[in-house]
């Protein structure tokens, strides 16, 4: 079974409310779930959507012909009607949308009548649409009510029994009324988890003991800070609200020199603004992890779609040469292992650190058995105050073979901790002498860079072993991707994914350099104009792609339309 | 060591003469006076002649970027509230530059001490105007003169309900001493605009120009009436008042985190175990 179904509203009708149970319910059933959200920047009227598809089987992306459409504005009939199966059911209110129509598709179900009939307010509408469609797909209502109870719990009991009544009659409107729904949900497997990709981030840095967040608010990347301030009271941890990027690079930076785990997220204009603080980063060894949610530039661009357009922008910003990491998550599993991992690698090479996903993968969600936290790398790597103590100076810029130096914190050694965005000796103080400053360019960069390459995990290479075309890509769309190159059923295809950037993985582990070179054909697919990552992998190996399936009006790619690009081609 | 032998820093590599060494002077002295030892409390500061402060001070250091000093002190004070986090900078560097960061952390009003050395002039790039230059100023960049207004810190700071607002004077030694000690002591943010004959690049306010105008701000002054201080910091000119202007009983912000009632963040660090049993409870959540 494979099912998708699309809510489709203004802003502020709720939506994603009716998303987000649906969502739940359907994982505390078992069922593999993928969500994916279009929403415009406003907060009342235009047009939104939320989509959901479920199965039995594991899915990673969103899949064209819908099922049902719940159409909660009239501009949803449209904007929606042709992706709507033959057989598929359009529901909707016609009081709510003030027009009926005819035709074997469509089921008006008068979501109002039935949520105000309870006493409730026009809102529960929503709860009675959730019901409805529950009801249509053959589901029992009782996990619904479960998350009715958490998602109401500050609401009083009345309004918690008004919703109760909406969504048992929505429930039973639909089961009676529905006479095309022939679904048929498979049997129940254990309770999933449904994970979003913002919410991943912050997990993540929960996980990778993460005490301090600071950030400027702008979408895609607010979700991260929602996430852990929401949870600040209960870990011990600042999340705290700068004045601006610059701002909130340069406290989580005060924060990091003070010996607490930092970080900061944004997305590319407020990265803009942080750039010169990575530059502080860098060359004050102090460690930080930046979250990059990518959406389409240049300026304001498209504020809440998506584009994986900044990959450059984060690889060449900062003034100077120093070295840093880049991952691209291609899923929330991804996305809590690399944020706990950019963490662990920020701290043991006292460098920035990037997590770069974009619009599409913050707001999507997938459903995962489970999250092993034994493997999370949870090590500290401060240098103990008494071992410091012992000495009779401490330097904070030391040399050293590995080019990484004692990490003193200020106020717990007797010694003094000094650094300086200067150049600096090894004590900390400015210099400007040649000799001194060649050693310390050679320290952070030549020397960490040497054992920073050899923590970088090999692409995802999927398919046939000795691939004559290899499609090829990097985070959010892993997912469309492997779901594109899996239905092609074809022998001689193979994907390779890149969710470790920069440095490009080494080549002793697996030599996917070789396997571009022996494939006839090389297709990279990005969310951007240019083809950024191919481009760096034609810098960084020698390696050029000989194709291209590039999209850059601000949507992700979607599988059918990937599949047709695809069969074109190869 | 004893006295303020203990705070012996790098040489400094200001011009002879400059009003820094006064400052360097006052500041080494307040820190003995209040027996604070130099790994207990932290500098930061930006970039100019003033961002090169922490260096001439044996201390824990973080000399930033340019404007940037009160973001990454705030970032120190809330990992440990328990250490003195001072910040220092120039006009450009704290009104110029920096001037959002001033405007936010004196709202937050987080327990970091602002000592601004306020020449009037940009020293680092040889003579041009700053946010405090006085209308008219002629210089190599300014050769109209200085067109825009004259900031005025403590006008502004009043006006921002700061919790503790002072202007003190390089060449009034055991006064900027006190006011040092008292910003110290202050529980909340605390700025206290220190003038600073630049005797390189300033040829108007000389420590002739100031030495006639500074007054000493009497007991008379009650400084927890802010219309009265507003009045006072209003001041400029032929008189200069120099002293307390403002305080206020404001909550520091780090005061009001409970999540560091108890203990400072750093302290935190590294609890693996508990943070364990912390995550298991928020992976539940996504079932």
């Amino acid at each position: 079974m494979d099912y998708s179904l699309k809510i489709g509203g203004e802003a502020g009708q709720g939506i994603q409310t009716i998303g987000d149970a649906l969502a739940k319910v359907f994982c505390r059933f078992g069922y593999h779930v993928f969500t994916n959200q279009d929403y415009e920047s406003r907060i009342r009227g235009g047009h939104n959507f939320y989509q959901i598809r479920l199965s039995d089987r594991p899915i990673r992306a969103p899949r064209r012909p819908l099922d049902i459409l719940l159409a909660f504005d009239r501009e949803s009939i449209p904007a929606h009607r042709a992706e709507v199966r033959e057989e598929g059911i359009i529901a909707y209110d016609s009081s709510l949308l003030k027009e009926s129509f005819a035709g074997p598709q469509f089921l008006d179900i008068p979501f109002v009548k039935i949520a105000t009939d309870t006493g409730a307010s026009r809102i529960v509408a929503n709860t009675a649409a959730t019901g409805a469609i529950l009801g249509m797909l053959g589901f029992s209502l009782d996990p619904l009510f479960d998350i009715l109870t958490v998602l109401l719990k500050r609401k009083d009991d009345r309004t918690r029994e008004q919703n109760r009544l909406a969504a048992v009659a929505g429930h039973e409107y639909a089961v009676k009324n529905c006479g095309r729904c022939s679904f048929s949900p498979a049997s129940t497997g254990v309770p999933k988890m449904l994970v979003g990709g913002s919410e991943a981030v912050g997990f993540g840095a929960l996980a990778a003991g993460c005490m301090f967040y600071s950030a400027y608010p702008m979408t895609p990347s607010t979700g991260i800070m929602t996430y852990l301030g929401a949870r600040a009271k209960e870990y011990g941890i600042i999340v705290e609200q700068a004045e601006d990027e610059i701002a909130a690079i340069n406290m989580a930076l005060g924060a990091s020199f003070a010996g607490v785990r930092s970080m900061t997220g944004t997305s590319g204009g407020g990265f803009a603004l942080m750039v010169e603080g990575v530059s502080l980063a860098a060359m004050t060894e102090t460690p930080i992890v930046i979250a990059l949610a990518q959406r389409p530039g240049p300026a304001t661009g498209l504020p809440t779609k998506t584009e994986q357009g900044d990959l450059f922008f984060a690889l060449y910003a900062g003034h100077g040469e120093f070295p840093r990491v880049i991952f691209a998550p291609g899923n929330p599993e991804q996305a809590i292992r690399l944020t706990a991992k950019a963490f662990h690698i920020s701290q043991k090479y006292q460098i920035p650190v990037f997590v770069m996903t974009d619009q599409y993968l913050a707001d999507t969600q997938w459903t995962l058995d489970s999250v092993a936290l034994d493997n999370l790398p949870m090590k500290d790597y401060r240098t103990d105050a008494a071992e410091i103590d012992r000495l009779d100076a401490y330097a904070r810029h030391a040399f050293t073979d590995s080019g990484v130096s004692p990490f003193g914190i200020p106020g717990k050694t007797k010694h003094v901790v000094v650094t300086d965005s200067d150049e600096h000796n090894e004590a900390g103080h400015i210099i400007e002498d040649k000799g001194l400053r060649s050693k310390m360019v050679e320290k952070r960069l030549f020397l960490k860079l040497e054992n920073i390459r050899k923590e970088i995990a090999p692409p995802v290479f999927l398919g046939s072993a000795a691939p004559e075309t290899v499609i090829i890509s990097w985070g959010s769309t892993y997912g469309v991707v492997r779901e594109a190159v899996e239905s092609m059923g074809d022998k001689k295809i193979a994907m390779l994914h890149f969710s470790e950037i920069y440095p490009l993985p080494g080549l002793q582990s697996f030599d996917y350099v070789e396997v571009l070179k022996k494939a006839e054909r090389t297709i990279c697919v990005e969310n951007n104009a240019t083809g950024q990552f191919a481009r760096l992998l034609k810098a960084e190996t020698g390696c050029a792609v000989t194709d291209r399936i590039l999209r850059y009006d601000g949507r992700p790619f979607l599988m059918e339309e990937l599949l047709e690009e695809l069969r074109g081609r190869s | 060591m004893e006295g303020v032998e203990k705070y012996l820093g790098e040489v400094p590599a200001w011009c002879p003469g400059c009003g820094n060494f006064a400052i360097l002077r006052a500041f080494k002295e307040a820190l003995d006076a209040e027996g604070i030892e130099p790994y207990r409390f932290c500098i930061v500061s930006g970039i100019g002649q003033a961002g090169k402060f922490p260096h001439y001070v044996r201390c824990n250091t973080f000399n930033g970027l340019h404007g940037r000093a009160l973001p990454v002190a705030t970032g120190i004070k809330l990992a440990n509230h328990e250490m003195l986090v001072v910040a220092v900078g120039g006009d450009g560097d704290m009104y110029g530059e920096g001037g959002n960061h001033l405007l936010h952390a004196i709202r937050r009003n987080i327990g970091v001490k602002l000592f601004v050395h306020d020449n009037q002039i940009y020293g680092l790039t040889k003579g041009q105007a700053s946010p405090t230059s006085m209308e008219g100023m002629v210089t190599k960049n300014q050769p109209l003169g200085v067109l825009s207004g004259q900031l005025n810190p403590m006008a502004m700071a009043v006006a921002l309900d700061c919790g503790f607002v002072a202007r003190g004077y390089a060449g009034d030694h055991e006064h900027l001493k006190a006011l040092i000690r008292s910003a110290f002591n202050h529980k909340g943010f605390s700025i206290v605009d220190i003038l600073q004959p630049c005797v390189s690049l300033n040829k108007v306010n000389t420590y002739e120009w100031y030495g006639k105008r500074v007054y000493h701000i009497g007991d008379d002054h009650d400084p927890s009436d802010r219309i009265k201080a507003f009045a006072r910091a209003l001041e400029w000119g032929d008189r200069i008042p120099i002293g307390i202007i403002y305080r206020n009983d404001r909550p520091s912000f780090e005061s009001r985190l409970p999540v560091i009632a108890a203990r400072p963040l750093v302290d935190g660090v590294g609890k693996w175990q508990e943070l364990r049993e912390k995550l298991a409870g928020s992976l539940n959540e996504f079932r």
